[in-house]
């Protein structure tokens, strides 16, 4: 709790300072939000050409699209810097923060704390809440949507924590981490039935970005699963949100142990 | 001569870089499969969306993943490092050269695209003919088409980052309209979905403006869609942009020194 007051108060800090600049603050979130608002465009675009998407109409893959985005820009706001940890390591910025009384990975994630996802986050909610018009809601399913977002937040904090970690030991390889990150991200935007299994499983057990939305919004949808999955893994996106952090937190402290100053 | 030295310069640059290209490539990959697969679910449900077959979707995917480094879709490469020294005042430097500003940056951006077409170009596209079994030119033609769209293409962007960075002659700071510029390259380019499909006056639109010519353009002639004086105009409609725009930065260069106090001088 206190290294969460921490890190509000260094991130207000970063917002204070990303103000002073008001032109180059509104250009970029509103660029984002292009790159996002696009995004979605091309979506609707694919669809001027079909009635469904491996069986998926145009309102659920906006609903798996808006859940994943949501948790992304969340998830991304929350992390700032963590991205450019290889940057801190070369430039000698990791050691001051290692002298200061506030946990590494607290500081790092405060660091240049900035609101540039602002435009994601807006156009995230709002195809959502189109989305969300079309779902017969129970109070259970309300729970599950919450409990989507959170956790979906959660994976995505893991993967980006965890495989940032990749830059404790090469700074040169870091697009490697854009692969699952991104990668991730981008794959939750369809509907998982356009892949085979194979792909499924990976995405569940390794990646675990299909508890991000995938297995939330079949429960939403009230939709069999085309793989035939156990229908717990509906319900499974906390515990997928919780090992996954755990993994990123272990793979964290087991860098920070490796890391070596450059010594200049 | 003085351009060769350049471009090789930067080729060598870039090469050294190992690790970074594998990353790369890798990453590339990742995505070319994630996209073949939504293309195939697409062209399942509708077998000749936009006129393409899923052979040609497929095609389209893993050379738009082998073009979007060489075409730097994101921005990036040689007109970072200008926009780095107006920034920092050192363009003061490049100005008084006894050669042109524009054509060094674009010889050394070329150097670039030479070394990641030959990476990040090649290594995907082979990648996805393995996976995929993604369509080959027809013909020996088509090839050296496809060869001279490529370089037009980078030419193209490389007018269009050039005008970006030149922002910050007024801007100081690039980085907000690279976001802008990169938002619309991406969805007008055809990175994102081919431009064929894109419906009505947006497709008109579409693939008359300059971005058309990063990818569109050129998986087109990869693919064989045009042909005989179709071709040569697809050709001409690159070669348009790249005059016109390479034209503002000579216009927006001389605007700048005109009027811009470069920082620090």
């Amino acid at each position: 709790m206190r290294h969460l007051r921490t890190y509000v108060q260094i991130a207000w800090l970063w917002i204070r300072a990303a103000w002073q600049y008001p032109a180059s603050f509104v250009l970029l979130a509103v660029g984002n939000g292009l790159v996002t608002g696009l995004d979605f465009v091309g979506l609707w675009i694919m669809f001027a050409h079909l009635r469904d998407l491996a069986g998926f109409a145009l309102h659920e893959v906006a609903l798996l699209y808006g859940s994943a985005s949501l948790a992304l820009a969340l998830a991304d706001t929350a992390i700032s810097s963590v991205e450019r940890i290889g940057t801190y390591i070369r430039t000698g910025r990791l050691d001051q923060m290692m002298t200061k009384p506030v946990p590494l990975l607290v500081q790092v994630c405060a660091d240049q704390f900035s609101l540039r996802r602002l435009g994601r986050l807006t156009q995230a909610g709002v195809v959502l809440a189109w989305a969300g018009t079309y779902v017969e809601w129970t109070p259970l399913r309300a729970l599950v949507a919450v409990s989507m977002i959170a956790s979906g937040t959660l994976v995505f904090f893991g993967l980006f924590v965890g495989f940032s970690c990749v830059q404790f030991w090469t700074t040169d390889a870091t697009e490697f981490a854009n692969a699952f990150t991104y990668g991730g991200a981008t794959v939750t935007q369809y509907p998982l039935s356009i892949f085979p299994r194979e792909v499924l499983v990976g995405l569940t057990f390794v990646v675990p970005v299909a508890f991000v939305n995938w297995y939330p919004c079949l429960y939403l949808l009230g939709r069999t699963d085309p793989f035939g999955t156990p229908d717990a893994f509906r319900f499974a996106s906390p515990l997928a949100a919780l090992v996954t952090v755990g993994a990123a937190l272990l793979v964290w402290r087991t860098g920070v142990r490796h890391y070596t100053s450059t010594g200049s | 001569m003085l351009h060769v030295a350049v471009a090789s310069r930067a080729f060598r640059r870039y090469s050294t870089y190992r690790a970074a290209t594998v990353a790369g490539i890798f990453t590339n990959s990742v995505f070319g499969v994630i996209y073949s697969y939504a293309y195939l679910a697409l062209w399942r449900a509708n077998p000749s969306a936009g006129g393409y077959d899923s052979q040609d979707a497929v095609t389209y995917v893993w050379l738009g993943q082998a073009l979007l480094m060489t075409i730097a879709l994101w921005g990036g490469g040689a007109t970072d490092d200008l926009a780095e020294r107006i920034r920092t005042g050192d363009v003061a430097i490049d100005l008084y050269r006894p050669v042109g500003l524009v054509g060094w940056y674009l010889a050394s951006d070329l150097g670039r695209a030479a070394y990641h077409l030959l990476t990040r170009g090649l290594a995907p596209t082979l990648i996805g003919l393995i996976a995929f079994r993604i369509a080959l030119p027809s013909s020996p033609v088509t090839a050296l088409a496809f060869g001279v769209s490529v370089v037009l293409a980078v030419v193209v962007s490389f007018a269009i980052r050039f005008l970006v960075a030149s922002t910050a002659f007024w801007l100081l700071d690039q980085s907000g309209v690279k976001v802008m510029s990169g938002a619309f390259a991406i969805f007008f380019s055809g990175m994102m979905l081919p431009l064929v499909l894109f419906p009505g006056w947006l497709g008109t639109l579409a693939l008359g403006l300059p971005w058309a010519s990063y990818v569109q353009v050129p998986a087109d002639i990869w693919l064989g869609r045009h042909s005989g004086a179709d071709l040569a105009s697809a050709l001409a409609f690159q070669v348009l942009w790249a005059v016109v725009l390479l034209a503002a930065c000579h216009g927006v260069l001389r605007l700048a020194t005109r009027k811009v106090v470069v920082q620090g001088g």
